[in-house]
């Protein structure tokens, strides 16, 4: 098949940046989406070009590094799945695709469809961890049963791989169902009890401070969330933060 | 070139106390004014960073990658293995070892071994801690499944997203240290020379890849946690920027590289589909905890399913070849990687394989649903279940097991794999071989280290399903922060060490220079037509099997790969700012480099062994076969300033408590 390409070329940070047409011809359904992206840019080095920059690594969908706005959607229009994993089967010949990064005040771009979701990393580095030591001296690993129901929720919440399509989706930019999903893990494992009000306090700070919007239940970062993050995330946050804030400390 | 393991004296299951018992210390205030740096942030390298960090050095962390959190040990699947014994199946620390050292066909160092298996236990324990949701039965308990070459169940999972876990864990206690300011995080760097002062390492010159600046960082150690070369084959299941480089720069400024022809091919990865195809995708080993590998018997068959005129789920039973249970009846279908690998091209050779290209077999799972359905049917109580409700009841057992596998395979195949068997194929997935390091981990440089698949290690020339978390882990956590001590110790009157010292001067200098050259090269073709190139030759006289002719044809072919790339690789020069070809241009020029050296150590072993399968020495049976009298040792290889004339060093392998004998799994 054939497709027109409409991509987000910026050169910098500071750039303006502009959308720009491209044809790719002879594109296989059995492509990924970001090989048919490397087909365009081989023939953009061939001529000379500058290839089009884009984040990627595992392409096998684990990594939350692919970060493509796909006709209006963050990592194009199939559920469950990112970048990557999405194949040209689910286009058809003649198609338009308009290619954009994810688009946020705080993300970024670097170039073209490269943003710095750094924000994410300052985030879990405010909160998003159990502070034990590495000594291996810590109780055995069977010492506390877990409820599996409460182990697999908890596990639920912990497949965010950290994209940011909940951002790039939200008409409010909010990192919500991103820092909930980290909340939830925690705060569901007997593990995170010490530090659970510390740690969503300190998490909700630092995602306001990066400039990140509210929630207000609109619910499209659950629909585009590549690992099917619940919303519940967010409600289970949402208590945390409230009775971190209520409860007395002692 | 000197190589000594420096394994202490004693006991096989002493050693490691006695070496941690008298293994000098850093005190807490000098260890404030010594910096480390730790190259890569997988598994060994979040690991390594927040444990020396916690420890309190002065750490600095590099990453390609935008974050730490997305190194590939992110896309370990099937789990972890620790000999925890949870199961009582008669698991202990010695079995761990002993099935260890066997499925490495008996060419990794006994004492390295040992002390892995030792310390795989507090693995869990500490992950635990970390909250990481490790799968647990209806007692809260934690679960555990097989994997290939083992007897007993001793892997420990999340799903099928075990490394993501496991990392997301590392990468907390990393950010944890982030966050009070004792590491000095930097994504989007990338190491490409190692600096030597009088003969130690003391830092490295790293390349920002959105600035495109060069840096230098000094340090009292440096420590390579940069993962493996898969990508040398250019098709692997390894991610799209995983590469050498940090490991082969070292390798040039003196670090002897050992085994590089170990690698592993594994056995399930969804097959290759077309010439655009950038990576392949793994399914997890522990797939073959339930899925039966089959191809079938009949050629009139195998026909009537390429036409697309037979079903694979309606060939009957009788006319099906589950080939890895005839002919290794003890294991079945979870024989290690390199034999189920092999065995998988024996029957495709022979022109049994069951897609278009003829490279592909079967992994089905139409047994283990019904198996699944009938205990579930019975733990509900519903007694005369239908067999469709049979097949519901397992499917959803089943996808509580490998959900998300199945659900990857379904979007790259658009095939369901819950009703037709999936078609897998071999792919190259791991690399045994690495930088050659000693007891310590220290490389054949003093105070540069290299931790997790970047070092040689531990898996002798097959590695076994779920040990890579292990070791990575096991090096980060508990190896490493007690060996490295025994070095710094010495350096706690050296002070800050300067980078404008004439080492540095020099390392940068060497660096721009190359870059210089690929951005004024004038060439017409971009960088991935020779990695291409060179991932073919690999494939074709480098993998499953090899042959001296082979591979003397391959080392020709690179040379001259090689040359072309110099002359006519074209890499934009418009700007160095966030030119991601220019990054993949020197990764590639590595990988050139590292593919003739690998072609090398496997021309130079004539004898077959794990993954390393030399046509010309096989048994009757088509089975590896060792020369044990004359290649019971390391290949620890030295760079001598060509690629084409390494030097060869060996380090003999002593084994004292296992008995060396032909590896059996039937």
């Amino acid at each position: 098949m054939n497709l027109k390409l409409k991509i987000w070329r910026q050169k910098s940070t500071s750039d303006r940046g502009a959308i720009v047409d491209y044809n790719v011809n002879n594109v296989s359904p059995v492509m990924s989406f970001l090989e048919m992206i490397d087909v365009l840019n081989e023939d953009l080095v061939k001529k000379g070009d500058d290839p089009v920059a884009f984040d990627h690594d595992c392409r096998e969908g684990i990594c939350g590094m692919c970060s493509m706005f796909i006709n209006g959607e963050a990592h194009g229009p199939n559920r469950g799945v990112t970048t990557c994993q999405l194949h040209m089967r689910s286009f058809k010949d003649g198609d338009t695709v308009y290619v954009e990064p994810w688009r946020s005040e705080a993300f970024p771009v670097i170039k073209d469809l490269m943003v710095n979701r750094g924000a994410f990393d300052r985030i879990q580095q405010a909160g998003g961890f159990v502070s034990v030591n590495t000594s291996g001296r810590t109780m055995d690993a069977n010492a506390i049963p877990i409820p599996k129901e409460d182990a697999d929720k908890a596990f639920d919440a912990a497949t965010c791989i950290g994209c940011g399509a909940c951002v790039a989706t939200c008409p409010n930019g909010s990192a919500m169902l991103f820092v909930g999903a980290k909340v939830s893990q925690f705060a569901l494992l007997p593990q995170g009890q010490v530090e659970r009000k510390e740690r969503v306090l300190n998490m909700v700070k630092q995602m306001d401070e990066e400039g990140f919007g509210n929630c207000s239940n609109i619910g499209a970062c659950e629909v585009q969330c590549p690992k099917n993050i619940s919303l519940e995330v967010i409600a289970r946050m949402n208590r945390e933060y409230l009775t971190a804030n209520v409860k007395p400390e002692n | 070139m000197e190589l000594n393991s420096k394994i202490p004296d004693g006991p096989l299951d002493q050693k490691w106390t006695k070496y941690k018992g008298n293994v000098r210390l850093v005190n807490p205030a000098n260890k404030r004014s010594i910096d480390v740096i730790v190259v890569g942030t997988g598994l060994a390298g979040a690991s390594a960073a927040a444990s020396l960090a916690e420890m309190g050095y002065s750490v600095k962390a590099l990453c390609f990658q935008d974050s730490p959190r997305r190194a590939h040990s992110i896309a370990a699947q099937g789990g972890i293995n620790a000999a925890k014994n949870y199961m009582n199946d008669g698991d202990s620390t010695y079995r761990l070892f002993y099935d260890t050292i066997k499925g490495g066909d008996y060419r990794s160092r006994e004492a390295n071994v040992h002390r892995l298996a030792e310390v795989s236990a507090n693995i869990i324990d500490q992950c635990v801690a970390q909250g990481v949701p490790f799968a647990r039965d209806y007692g809260g308990l934690l679960d555990n499944r097989s994997f290939g070459g083992t007897q007993v169940s001793r892997t420990f999972y999340a799903k099928g997203q075990t490394g993501q876990q496991l990392l997301l864990g590392a990468y907390s206690a990393l950010s944890r240290q982030i966050g009070k300011g004792t590491v000095e995080m930097l994504n989007r760097h990338e190491m490409l020379d190692v600096v030597i002062v009088n003969g130690k390492a003391r830092g490295i010159i790293a390349r920002n890849l959105v600035t495109g600046e060069l840096e230098r960082h000094s340090a009292h150690a440096v420590v390579l946690c940069t993962g493996g070369y898969g990508n040398v084959f250019f098709l692997s299941t390894n991610a799209m920027g995983s590469n050498v480089t940090a490991a082969w720069r070292a390798h040039k400024r003196g670090a002897a590289f050992g085994n590089p022809c170990f690698t592993q091919i594994h056995p399930t990865c969804i097959p290759v589909s077309g010439d655009h195809q950038s990576k392949l995708t793994l399914m997890s080993e522990s797939l073959r905890n339930d899925g039966r590998i089959w191809v079938p018997k009949h050629k009139e068959d195998v026909e009537a399913i390429r036409a697309k005129r037979l079903k694979p789920q309606d060939i009957p039973e009788e006319r099906r070849d589950y080939y890895l249970e005839r002919r290794y009846p003890a294991f079945g279908n979870l024989v290690p990687r390199d034999i189920a690998s092999r065995a998988a091209k024996e029957r495709c050779d022979e022109g049994f394989g069951v897609n278009a290209t003829g490279e592909a077999v079967y992994l089905d799972f139409s047994s283990a649903i019904i198996r699944y359905g009938k205990a579930q049917a019975n733990v509900k109580g519903i007694h005369n279940a239908t067999e469709q409700q049979i097949i519901e009841l397992g499917t959803k057992v089943v996808e509580q097991k490998y959900g998300n596998l199945f659900q990857m395979y379904e979007q790259i195949v658009a095939e369901n794999p819950y009703k037709t068997p999936m078609m897998i194929y071999p792919a190259v997935h791991y690399t045994m071989g690495g930088l050659w390091v000693d007891y310590e981990l220290m490389t054949s440089v003093p105070g540069l280290y290299a931790c997790g698949e970047a070092n040689f290690s531990d898996h002798g020339a097959n590695r076994l399903g779920a040990s890579a978390l292990m070791q990575g882990l096991a090096d980060g956590y508990f190896v490493l922060p007690y060996t490295i001590g025994n070095y710094l110790a010495d350096e706690i009157r050296t002070g800050k060490i300067s980078t404008q010292s004439p080492e540095f001067e020099e390392a940068e200098k060497n660096v721009r220079k190359q870059i210089d050259a690929l951005l004024n090269n004038k060439g017409t073709m971009p960088v991935d037509h020779y990695h291409k190139r060179l991932g073919k030759v690999m494939w074709d006289k480098c993998g499953m099997a090899r042959n001296e002719k082979g591979l003397k044809e391959a080392i020709t072919e690179i040379q001259q790969i090689r040359k072309e790339f110099f002359e006519n690789a074209r890499v934009p020069n418009e700007s160095e700012y966030m030119n991601t070809e220019l990054a993949k241009a020197l990764r590639v020029a590595d990988f050139i480099d590292l593919g003739e050296l690998m072609c090398f150590d496997a021309l130079n072993r004539n004898e077959s062994c794990g993954g390393h399968f030399r046509e010309e020495y096989q048994t009757e049976d088509g089975e590896a076969l060792r020369d044990d009298e004359a290649y019971k040792y390391v290949a620890a290889w030295e760079w001598t300033g060509n690629p084409s004339a390494p030097k060869l060093n060996k380090e003999e392998l002593v084994y004292e408590n296992i008995k060396v004998q032909q590896r059996s799994y039937k």
